[in-house]
């Protein structure tokens, strides 16, 4: 019996989603985006809100996200995702729009927009993939790259006395009163992408219920930046990433954790 | 029902956008253009028309926020001045590259870093030379009075969804600041979202449905597709000069000197042309409406008629440079114009004609 045989669409246990192209994913091998993208588009097949759901692209690794996600997107120039999506948001206040970003998009260059559109708590997701690395680049420090961490711009490490600590934009956000809901997840173990997933889902809901800004986090690997293995990158992030980023809800309802 | 008003400029603009079903406003304040969007959150057109007025964080912000709304078919359009207006020009050549329509009003100031917040002309080269980064080029409309600035934010929504492109309305702080009267066209309906789902579904991103999904990217990664996607726009640009180039010829049949000046230039130089015809010189007046197109032909046209141009700008000169092109050195061409915000006068602008042009007698060159 050849294996074609077995694999039958009546003999299909999981498939994709419908809304993942198959477009092959311009992401390294064991990078966290392709699961990120998964979810996402999980949740938005589930909830049956293709037709009402507009996404917002960034610049960086994921600039191409509308090639893999089978949904209406726009590309936003660096680090204003937020406020491409402020306006589609306010001019169309029946619609989901969610914003893509990573860390030198939400956190560096785009910071004002970022802040602001919180500020206001404009109704919409923010969807925060922070590796703690300008991948896209080719590897050069980040707003969130850990103290002593080596980058191409930081290649004796990052010295906190000249080039600062790493920014915890999500804990900065949670203290605005627009922001509904925060919360830190990871993809690494299925175990964790189910809860991002869950996360996902919460975040599209209070939209659903006109609550205001929803922000995830991923606390995500970058093997490529960091010059690791998949594998290896993966436990670096549990053994670094998450003691600086702990995961878990920040803010749930409003209301502080 | 049409309205006559006495009004500003920056007023008159304002009132303008929310009757001609403008969708959107994103701005942020910069002197002198400020009651663009005092005027619009005073009028609460949210409740006149269901018109979004919002008040950004910066000029990136707000220039991004019209890249959004214009990205899902709305007519968005945003205001500042010169400093403002250098910030945006990230946005303006995203909107560009990524084909959408959208209206970007510049009331100028003098230049450059923070300059003055007197009127100005010196964004010439900004807004048609690119500006942002990039093969790309705006289509510019230059009011000269208070009635342009309310009639041309219609015209220029008009141009920006013909061609799915972002239109500049060049103005001053001269225009912007001053008071004259000004009939309001009749309240026009804003489009509905069925309808924008409808007559612009084929690339807005309003959703995806039975439809493949829509893109808005400037991005092509591929260099056979982005130089397809240059030649576009260029092919956009050459439509543009061939169906929506604007001008306005005054006294121009008889004239043995031009002067050619747009927007507040225009109206000072107008009058100096009545000077010069009392005094029995025979003036006339090229106004170039659209900056981009440029009547160039035209200005040729007028080089095999009369025996010297002067080009008129509150600026260092910088379109003297187009008309300098346009002749293709026929007859002289100088510059004429005050800087830092100081405005010439009728009897200043008929010296620098008699001064740089009418003194140095009927020189004509030749061809090489």
């Amino acid at each position: 019996m050849e294996i074609l045989d077995i694999i039958k669409s009546e003999n299909q246990v999981f498939c994709k989603t419908k809304l993942m192209t198959d477009t092959a994913l311009s992401y390294c091998p064991g990078c966290g985006h392709g699961t990120v993208h998964n979810i996402i588009m999980e949740v938005i097949e589930e909830m049956g809100i293709v037709e009402d759901t507009i996404g917002v692209a960034p610049v960086g690794c994921s600039v191409l996200a509308y090639e893999f996600m089978d949904i209406d997107m726009t590309q936003a120039a660096h680090g204003r995702a937020p406020a491409v999506a402020t306006a589609i948001t306010r001019t169309w206040p029946e619609k989901y729009v969610f914003t893509y970003q990573g860390d030198g998009d939400l956190a560096a260059i785009g910071t004002a927009e970022t802040i602001h559109a919180c500020n206001r708590g404009e109704n919409i997701v923010v969807i925060f993939v922070n590796n703690g690395i300008y991948g896209m680049t080719g590897g050069q420090m980040a707003p969130t790259t850990l103290p002593g961490m080596q980058t191409s711009t930081s290649p004796y490490g990052r010295e906190i006395e000249t080039m600062g600590s790493p920014l915890k934009i999500t804990e900065l956000v949670a203290n605005l009163p627009g922001v509904y809901y925060v919360t830190r997840h990871a993809v690494h173990t299925h175990k964790h992408a189910r809860k991002a997933k869950k996360a996902i889902r919460k975040a599209f809901e209070n939209t659903r219920l006109n609550k205001g800004l929803s922000f995830v986090e991923i606390v995500s690997n970058c093997n490529a930046g960091w010059k690791m293995n998949p594998i290896e990158s993966n436990e670096w992030m549990v053994d670094n990433m998450f003691p600086y980023f702990p995961l878990g809800d920040i803010k749930v309802n409003g209301k502080l954790k | 029902m049409s309205e006559l008003k006495l009004m500003k400029g920056n007023e008159a603009l304002a009132e303008a956008a929310i009757r001609a079903g403008v969708d959107a406003y994103f701005g942020y304040p910069i002197t002198p253009q400020s009651e663009v969007i005092e005027y619009l959150m005073t009028e609460r057109p949210e409740k006149r028309t269901g018109m979004i007025v919002l008040q950004a964080e910066s000029e990136i912000a707000a220039i991004n926020m019209v890249y959004g709304a214009a990205s899902t078919g709305k007519r968005a359009m945003t205001s500042s001045s010169s400093p403002g207006i250098s910030l945006k020009l990230e946005g303006i050549s995203y909107l560009a590259g990524a084909e959408l329509p959208a209206v970007i009003v510049n009331v100028v100031r003098g230049g450059p870093g923070l300059g003055t917040i007197q009127p100005s002309q010196a964004d010439y080269f900004q807004s048609v030379k690119g500006g942002g980064h990039g093969d790309y080029k705006l289509y510019v409309l230059a009011p000269a009075s208070v009635q342009e600035m309310a009639d041309f934010v219609e015209d220029a929504f008009d141009i920006a969804f013909k061609y799915r492109a972002p239109v500049l309305i060049l103005s001053d702080g001269l225009i912007g600041q001053m008071m004259e009267k000004v009939t309001l066209k009749n309240q026009k309906e804003r489009m509905t979202d069925e309808e924008i789902i409808k007559k612009y579904g084929d690339w807005a991103t309003t959703g995806k449905t039975d439809r493949e999904r829509n893109i808005i990217t400037s991005l092509d990664l591929q260099p056979e597709k982005m130089e397809a996607k240059v030649h576009k726009l260029v092919k956009k640009y050459e439509q543009m000069e061939k169906e929506d180039l604007r001008f306005e010829k005054i006294d121009c049949e008889d004239a043995d000197y031009l002067i050619v000046a747009y927007g507040s230039s225009a109206r000072i130089s107008q009058k100096a042309v009545e000077l010069a015809r009392e005094k029995g010189i025979k003036v006339g007046l090229l106004r170039p409406i659209t900056l981009f197109p440029f009547p160039k032909h035209q200005l040729l046209e007028l080089a095999n008629q009369v025996k010297g141009i002067l080009s008129v700008e509150l600026s260092a000169g910088q379109m003297v440079e187009d008309v300098r092109l346009a002749v293709e050195h026929k007859v002289p061409v100088e510059h004429f114009g005050r800087t830092g915000g100081i405005i010439h006068t009728p009897d200043e602008i008929l010296e620098a004609l008699e001064e740089k042009i009418i003194k140095h007698g009927n020189i004509r060159y030749h061809k090489i």
